[in-house]
């Protein structure tokens, strides 16, 4: 691969560049470090930087944008009957130029009239590899020969490194912003696609979902219904499941042991908490499906309930053993900041140990507690592999827990598992229930860190 | 006060005080209740635990006791005759003739001679079903590895089709009768005779381990999923961990308190609870729609994982960071470092044992991690072991995603025994964690 060996010279360029730059300040300072403003190595990483630094930069910015051209010029070049092709079709003509040029399609099976393309396809690669070759090695030898040159023994080398570093540093923190800023960028751009063809309040008001697109105009049912009422209501149904399992279960355990357990009950429990938030969802999934859903179903049976065989009762039910540990373990922190004063002169007043937690120490504790429920809320809205494995496609408008709901993560992944084309609405509305999904998370999360602000006692 | 003793009143005209009021028949009755209340709130609180312990056991021991029996495999031995008329009927012995030789034909005149009474086709059928579709290949390859086979006869174990494996397995109910069973009778007493003569074992499942995925239970192997997740874990560390180190050192040690650090704060704190489906979609749209980087390929996951992983590694070393106490960065000022001097050569090296502890747990995470890795396309029936980072590969999570997917029988143990694998993994990971801190750790 010609770009991991350009990447090997551009690294061994500027590996060379630190000792050239080390051996010129050593050899300028005529033995005496101490005629150095810097310390050797300094001069040399200021002539790794100058050589290393600008052409990785032209290196990553043509990487991500090469594709994009070569493909609008290959396109500009395509006869015209092809060019006038729409979006989605020209999208296939690309790939398969691209699949030919690679040589994953055989040649006696490729199409005769693409070859021409192919060859401009070919030849465009090769020549935008090597010009890029080129282009960075010379930026990186300028680079080099640039920094050494300004190596004299009064040179503050170190401190123009430590100008470079404070960048990286700051540029390496803003990552996490332009991650959030990827995240509602491409959410919004790709559901105002979606709204352009679905109105966004038959999406949100709407109580049919069933969205397949017609791939013939006359097919019946061609419309494709987008009311994601019932998605939403199929995952508060199975999140409130969960909660119903979690929060008494996991703020009891947090109680427990902070309050009763003993040393070593704790040095056994606490981590075997934490292997149960450690399981992969998948696993959990897998055991819904497998294993709880089936006993559910049997149970029910054998009192005469009807129970679907994916119920939202099965899903909740894991997903509510997968939640406890979030619970008990913020909680868990919650109760034991409250301090040992509150219980001392609870139990001075003569209450007993339960009193004490449930008058003193949980009122305490409360904005702490109601932060975790709404963390671990937030976390079974979006939890996605145990709904998909255990919850099924069925998208019932409906609050019996024994019968099969779906969710808005689970339409997001079938939605874009499988076919793949871009633009139908089919495709988008995963984006559009993404932004409806993180938008809600997001809430929970802000409200959950507001109440834990703005409620919490002060206690030193 | 010395008349207190005479106008205090006595004790027959008002309520006791003193012990009485403790001492009458209801306070007693309370305090009893008390007592129970608070025995039964104890006892709620074990329960709680209790019941987490049980569902951790539950899930583990569901896992274990399915997926135990997919490690061995059960295997026939036959006496094979590599009769050149079956392999290369025209007498050319390149590759490409003995690969596609009619090696159906050669188990099948194995297997006859082994049970000459079989006659009818059915029978015919039923036989050939006992061997699986993956013998064939095994043999082409036997015979392109040493082509001095042909014309000789040989000792062969081939791989039983997974109907017979889970029979032989008690998997399937073995007592209902024949036509609910895929086993039928005559199956049956092939494989006893075949047991009796120890030419039908359970043995070790090399395939398992050494294999990719397969279309046929009994074929299907985890090392391509298994290399995915190395590729992906490895991209997606040297990704998050620079980057979650250096966003750490700056907030922790530089940054100013000002609106644009908070900022930051903030928005790290809140990626931390993002859903991962919707890193997924970020991915796809970003990595895949807008770079054009390449469907299913280790090398956009590992991209995705790392997104989800950085602030996760930054809260970490943050905290790592914080705990190393002032006087450290102070003696290397003082003695004239300068501040990034300072963090380099003193603190972060402190910090590192905290900063591994919390980067392997963040790994631990990723390599569980399944649904993002569904949107960015790692769902693909892949029969090779990638041997790029950018190779299309799935990984160990959602190949047990795909195979728990899939109906046949024969796949729930072997999707238990990835499970398995995977937790063993998770297992190491988590323990080097622990280990690492418990080495390391230091109290200032």
């Amino acid at each position: 691969m010609p770009l991991t060996f350009l990447a090997a010279i551009l690294i061994s360029l500027t590996v060379f560049g630190f000792y050239l730059g080390r051996s010129r300040a050593l050899a300028l300072a005529g033995g005496r470090i101490a005629n150095l403003h810097s310390l050797p190595g300094f001069y040399g990483w200021y002539v790794a930087i100058w050589c290393g630094l600008p052409a990785l930069l032209v290196f990553a910015g043509w990487i991500a944008f090469e594709d994009t051209v070569v493909r609008n010029l290959v396109v500009a070049g395509l006869p015209e009957q092809l060019r006038s092709l729409p979006q989605d079709q020209l999208g296939l003509v690309i790939s398969d130029i691209r699949n030919m040029a690679f040589g994953n399609i055989p040649p006696d099976q490729a199409d005769a009239a693409l070859r021409p393309a192919v060859d401009h396809y070919v030849s465009l690669r090769r020549t935008a590899h090597v010009a890029l070759g080129v282009l960075v090695i010379c930026i990186g030898i300028i680079g080099l020969f640039w920094g050494r040159s300004r190596i004299a023994p009064d040179f503050r080398a170190r401190n123009r490194v430590e100008q470079v570093a404070g960048i990286i540093l700051v540029v390496a923190s803003v990552i996490a912003v332009l991650t959030t800023v990827g995240i509602v960028l491409s959410l919004i751009f790709e559901a105002m696609r979606f709204f352009a063809a679905v109105s966004p309040l038959d999406f949100l008001f709407g109580t049919v979902w069933s969205p397949q697109t017609a791939i013939r105009a006359d097919q019946v049912g061609s419309s494709g219904a987008f009311g994601a009422v019932p998605l939403f209501t199929g995952t508060l149904l199975i999140a409130t499941i969960a909660m119903l399992v979690a929060v008494p279960v996991g703020l009891m355990a947090a109680v427990y042991m902070a309050e009763y357990a003993g040393p070593k009950l704790r040095a056994w429990a606490k981590p075997a908490l934490e292997i149960l938030a450690g399981i992969p969802t998948v696993v959990y999934g897998f055991f819904a499906a497998l294993t709880v859903a089936p006993l559910v179903r049997r149970a029910g049976e054998s009192v005469g309930l009807e129970v679907a065989s994916q119920s939202a009762l099965a899903a909740g039910l894991v997903m509510g053993i997968m939640i406890i540990p979030f619970v008990s373990s913020l909680s868990d922190d919650v109760i034991n900041a409250v301090p040992q004063s509150l219980r001392d002169g609870s139990y001075g007043l003569g209450a007993t140990q339960s009193e004490t937690i449930k008058k003193v120490i949980l009122p305490a504790a409360l904005p702490g507690i109601a932060a975790s429920i709404i963390l671990a809320f937030s976390r079974a809205l979006g939890e996605t592999m145990i709904v998909v494995m255990a919850a099924g496609l069925a998208a019932n408008l409906t609050a019996n827990p024994l019968a099969a709901v779906t969710t808005v993560t689970v339409h997001i992944a079938s939605l874009l598992v499988g076919d793949q084309e871009f633009d139908s609405p089919k495709t988008l509305a995963a984006f559009a229930l993404g932004l409806v999904l993180f938008a809600v998370t997001l809430g929970l999360n802000i409200v959950a860190l507001r109440i834990v602000k703005k409620y919490r006692e002060q206690y030193d | 006060m010395t008349d207190l003793a005479v106008s205090a009143p006595t004790a027959s005209d008002r309520p006791a005080i003193g012990p009485g009021i403790h001492m009458t028949e209801r306070a007693a009755k309370r305090l009893k209740a008390r007592y129970a209340a608070e025995r039964r709130f104890r006892l709620i609180g074990l329960s709680a635990i209790l019941f987490s312990l049980l569902a951790l056991v539950l899930l583990l021991g569901n896992i274990v006791s399915n997926g135990f029996t997919a490690f061995r495999q059960t295997h026939i031995r036959l006496n094979v005759e590599f009769s050149a008329q079956h392999i290369a009927p025209a007498g050319t012995t390149d590759f490409n003739t003995i690969m596609q030789g009619n090696y159906g034909g050669i188990i099948l005149a194995a297997l006859q001679e082994r049970f000459p009474e079989v006659q009818s086709r059915g029978e015919r059928r039923r036989l050939q079903a006992l061997i699986s579709a993956g013998a064939e290949p095994q043999l082409a390859r036997m015979v392109a590895e040493n082509p001095a086979l042909i014309g000789t006869r040989a000792e062969v174990w081939l791989p039983a089709s997974s109907d017979i494996d889970m029979f032989v397995k008690e998997q399937v109910d073995t007592k209902a009768p024949e036509e609910e069973r895929r086993v039928k009778d005559n199956q049956v007493r092939w494989i006893d005779a075949l047991k009796a003569d120890g030419d039908l074992e359970l043995q070790f499942n090399t395939r398992f381990f050494t294999g990719a995925d397969s279309r046929e239970p009994e074929l299907v192997g985890i090392l391509g999923g298994v290399v995915g997740s190395i590729y992906t874990l490895l991209v997606c560390l040297a990704v998050s961990f620079p980057l979650g180190i250096m966003a750490a050192i700056y907030l922790e040690e530089f940054a100013p308190k000002n609106r644009f650090t908070e900022i930051i704060e903030v928005n790290i704190n809140n990626l931390a609870a993002v859903p991962s489906i919707v890193y997924g979609l970020l991915g796809l749209a970003v990595f895949i729609g807008f770079f054009g980087l390449p469907r299913s390929a280790p090398f956009v996951g590992g991209l995705v994982l790392a997104l989800m992983s950085l602030p996760v590694i930054i809260i970490a070393a943050r905290a790592a960071l914080r705990a190393v106490p002032p006087s450290i960065r102070h003696a290397a000022l003082g003695v004239g470092a300068s501040p990034l001097q300072a963090v380099m050569h003193h603190v972060l090296p402190l910090a590192m044992p905290g900063i591994l502890t919390g980067t392997i747990i963040a790994m631990a995470h990723a390599l569980g991690e399944t649904a993002p890795l569904l949107m960015i396309g790692m769902v693909a029936f892949i029969v090779d072991i990638p041997a790029t980072p950018v190779d299309a590969a799935t990984v160990l999570p959602v190949q047990i995603f795909m195979w728990a997917d899939s109906p046949e029988r024969g796949f729930v143990e072997k999707t238990s025994a990835a499970i398995i694998v995977l937790l063993v993994f998770l297992l190491l990971m988590n323990l080097t964690a622990i280990l690492l801190r418990k080495k390391f750790e230091r109290r200032w």
